[in-house]
């Protein structure tokens, strides 16, 4: 979409006037700086989507729509989480986050800060795997995704 | 390099440029340097309606019956926030409008300043696009898109608000010829193949109808849409909107379909095997409940510009997005060089079927009543102005009375509010209608209820001396809110008495209009006569009517179109 001031509130605002449920959004800038790539988390009926898909089209500010279902789709998000790590813990947490492939980033002497990139389900995996009263704090960024292969979405 | 002009300078230019010659408005801090500049010329007329709302129904009467881009001028705030029920009235139904909004100066924006508000948050669910121009560069360019993206496409009202210090900046004019822009690009020409599936469908239909709305006339494609059914012989209905697109004194004609609309119509509507829909958008008051209505099978072709419109409440077989006149172009030229020819045995024991269906003559009123019928007063009111006059309408039981008894043969005559509901649309309507067609007959048939709310405008009426007539079915109800508490609330009429009603015929000679009462059936036509002879004047014809009347037939709120409650 146009990287426009309010761009993101249509969006938003699209969403909540209709009933449409926003799994999760994210939004930045692209190579090319008018435009802006939104990444759009929902869910419904065949038809609900054919309509949510058509609303955003109808919005000015929208230049293009894909549902990245349709094909084969890579899609990642990013979590931060603060968990308690005291004791025996500290060792079980680590060994964890490399299951996961996470990266602790920041440590003090009660708590560790990972860092972790994976598909939405990948991340609640984690947060599953570990002991729920350990976490202290997660911040996630939705997730952005984009199409397989060498086919792009240009405009 | 060209002259530096003023934001204020460079807004009026550029409606002139856009070749507006009347807007409507009312004046207020944010907007005084575009007031002045408007002050200094004379090509674009200003009218100073009484109420902002009135402004935008004014802009929007005037759209929807000359198929210009209405344009209204509003300040900042308040004045914004009177506009939202107009500007949203017109979002429902799709008129082309640009609306005009002052804003506070940009280092003022929020901040809490005296007549702030968020204006493009406000509007931003009612508008097809709106704009806030924060750098006077923009203004142009800005204003230029507005004007193109409201005519375009599925119209719209679009608003551009323009903050106090940006009309007072400096900066050299020019007004873009054209503009592009690589997220707005409205399809015109239909996809040929599905096109041509159509046109197989509609051949080989033994029981077909042809249902349009609002977007035919919008798109000004009733010649074609007539022809198209005259060549086929296939019978039509129209929506509350889509009125006068095929001519009503036509016998294929079968009447409204809907809540309100005719036996006939929804009969065939719900028994009909192929379904032509052109620029309607099956909504709850068209086809009651979408589950009864699928409960028959028909093939449906749906012809409309806006892809969202397309299987959102009626799943439809051969989708066709396009410019409705350039589909239908298509499409004739095609039926017209295939040999083949629909199934004639077929069709006529269709027809014969309509007709029994139109023997119910649902629209039957006892005509002998001692007291008005309402019905009758329209019927009058299309044999004073032999069919001739636009008609404006407010919200209730006199529009569907309006809509079922007024026979529409033109496009653009009928003008109510159809999406939103408004009432109070109907004399700013009228007003904008009268500007738009100096010369033209225009009534506002309204209620007592609904006039009240936006009476205010008989002061413009005066200022401009806009000769209208306003038809009020005075029965002393809400009308249509009484024949639903009668029918779904047991009698029980909550707060729909219009108590301390005003005396209409004193209000309306307080603003020198002429007043009259009419309390008997054997005068009603004859006031009407006397109205229109007043041909300089606003005449108030305040009809006393039958209290109790209800419209008939009625499809209750959740019941398919066959579910009709009949007379």
């Amino acid at each position: 979409m146009e990287n426009e001031a309010g761009a993101l509130s249509r969006v938003a605002g699209l969403f909540s006037a209709r009933g449409y449920n926003i799994e999760s959004l994210s939004v930045a800038p692209t190579e090319d700086p008018t435009l802006s790539r939104m990444t759009l988390v929902t869910s419904g009926s065949d038809e609900v989507i054919e309509q949510v898909t058509k609303q955003l089209n109808k919005l000015i500010e929208v230049v293009k729509v894909i549902d990245l279902i349709d094909g084969n789709h890579i899609e990642r998000e990013l979590m931060l989480v603060k968990v308690k790590a005291v004791g025996d813990d500290r060792d079980e947490i680590k060994r964890l986050a490399d299951i996961f492939r996470g990266c602790i980033i920041d440590v003090t002497d009660k708590s560790y800060t990972i860092e972790l990139t994976g598909t939405s389900s990948k991340l609640d995996a984690f947060l599953d795997a570990i002991d729920n009263s350990a976490v202290l704090e997660t911040v996630r960024t939705g997730a952005s995704g984009i199409g397989r292969g060498d086919w792009v979405l240009k405009v | 390099m060209n002259e530096e002009l003023t934001g204020a300078e460079i807004t009026i230019r550029c409606l002139q440029a856009e070749g507006v010659d009347c807007i409507f408005g009312y004046p207020g801090g944010a907007v005084l340097f575009i007031y002045d500049e408007l002050f200094k010329q004379d090509k674009v007329r200003h009218i100073l309606v009484r109420h902002e709302q009135a402004a935008v129904h004014a802009a929007d009467g005037y759209a929807r019956s000359s198929n210009k881009v209405g344009v209204a001028l509003v300040t900042s705030g308040p004045g914004v926030t009177n506009a939202v029920t107009g500007i949203a009235t017109a979002y429902m139904d799709s008129i082309p409008l640009v609306v005009i909004s002052g804003q506070v100066p940009t280092n003022a924006i929020g901040l809490d300043a005296f007549q702030e508000v968020d204006t493009v948050g406000i509007t931003r669910p009612c508008v097809k696009h709106n704009f806030l121009v924060n750098d006077i560069s923009e203004l142009a360019i800005t204003m230029k898109k507005a004007f193109y993206i409201a005519a375009t496409g599925r119209p719209g009202p679009v608003l551009v608000d323009i903050p106090k210090d940006v009309t007072q900046q400096k900066m050299a004019f020019t007004y873009p010829e054209k503009v592009s822009m690589r997220s707005y690009n409205p399809v015109i020409r239909g996809n040929l193949k599905q096109v041509k599936k159509a046109v197989e469908l509609i051949l080989s239909a033994k029981r077909p109808v042809i249902y349009t709305g609002g977007g035919v006339i919008l798109s000004d494609a009733a010649k074609q849409l007539t022809e198209l059914a005259k060549m086929l012989d296939y019978p039509c209905t129209n929506t509350l909107m889509g009125l006068g697109g095929f001519p009503a004194t036509d016998r294929q004609f079968i009447g409204m379909l809907g809540m309100h609309g005719t036996y006939e119509a929804n009969m065939a509507m719900q028994y009909c095997d192929v379904l032509i829909a052109i620029g309607a958008r099956f909504d709850d008051r068209v086809i009651g409940n979408p589950k009864h209505f699928s409960n028959e099978n028909r093939k449906i072709i749906h012809i409309d510009i806006d892809p969202s419109s397309i299987s959102k409440r009626v799943k439809v077989d051969i989708p066709i997005v396009g410019n409705v006149p350039d589909v239908l172009k298509e499409l004739i030229k095609l039926l017209k060089s295939t040999k083949e020819n629909p199934d004639q045995t077929a069709l006529s024991e269709w027809w014969k079927q309509i007709d029994l269906w139109r023997e119910r003559d649902c629209l039957k009123f006892d005509r002998q009543s001692d007291i008005i019928k309402p019905q009758m007063v329209v019927e009058k009111l299309y044999e004073v102005t032999k069919g001739d006059a636009f008609v404006t309408s407010d919200v209730g039981q006199h529009q569907m009375w309006a809509a079922q008894f007024y026979k529409f043969d033109k496009p653009r005559r009928w003008i109510n509010s159809g999406g939103l509901g408004t009432m109070g649309f109907g004399m700013p309507a009228a007003m904008g209608v009268q500007l738009a067609n100096p010369k033209g007959k225009v009534a506002c048939i309204t209620g007592e209820a609904s006039i009240q709310m936006c009476i205010q405008e008989l002061s413009t009426c005066k200022q401009y001396k806009l000769p209208l007539k306003i038809v009020n079915l005075n029965n002393r109800y809400m009308g249509m809110v009484r024949q639903w508490q009668e029918f779904f609330h047991g009698n029980r009429y909550a707060e729909s008495y219009m108590n301390a009603l005003p005396d209409f015929i004193k209000l309306a000679e307080s603003y020198g209009h002429v007043g009259m009462r009419i309390e008997r059936p054997e005068d009603i036509e004859d006031a009407l006569r006397e109205a229109f002879k007043l041909k300089d004047q606003l005449v108030f014809l305040d009809f006393i009517t039958d209290q109790t009347e209800n419209v008939f037939p009625m499809v209750p709120g959740g019941k398919g179109l066959s579910e009709m409650i009949l007379v």
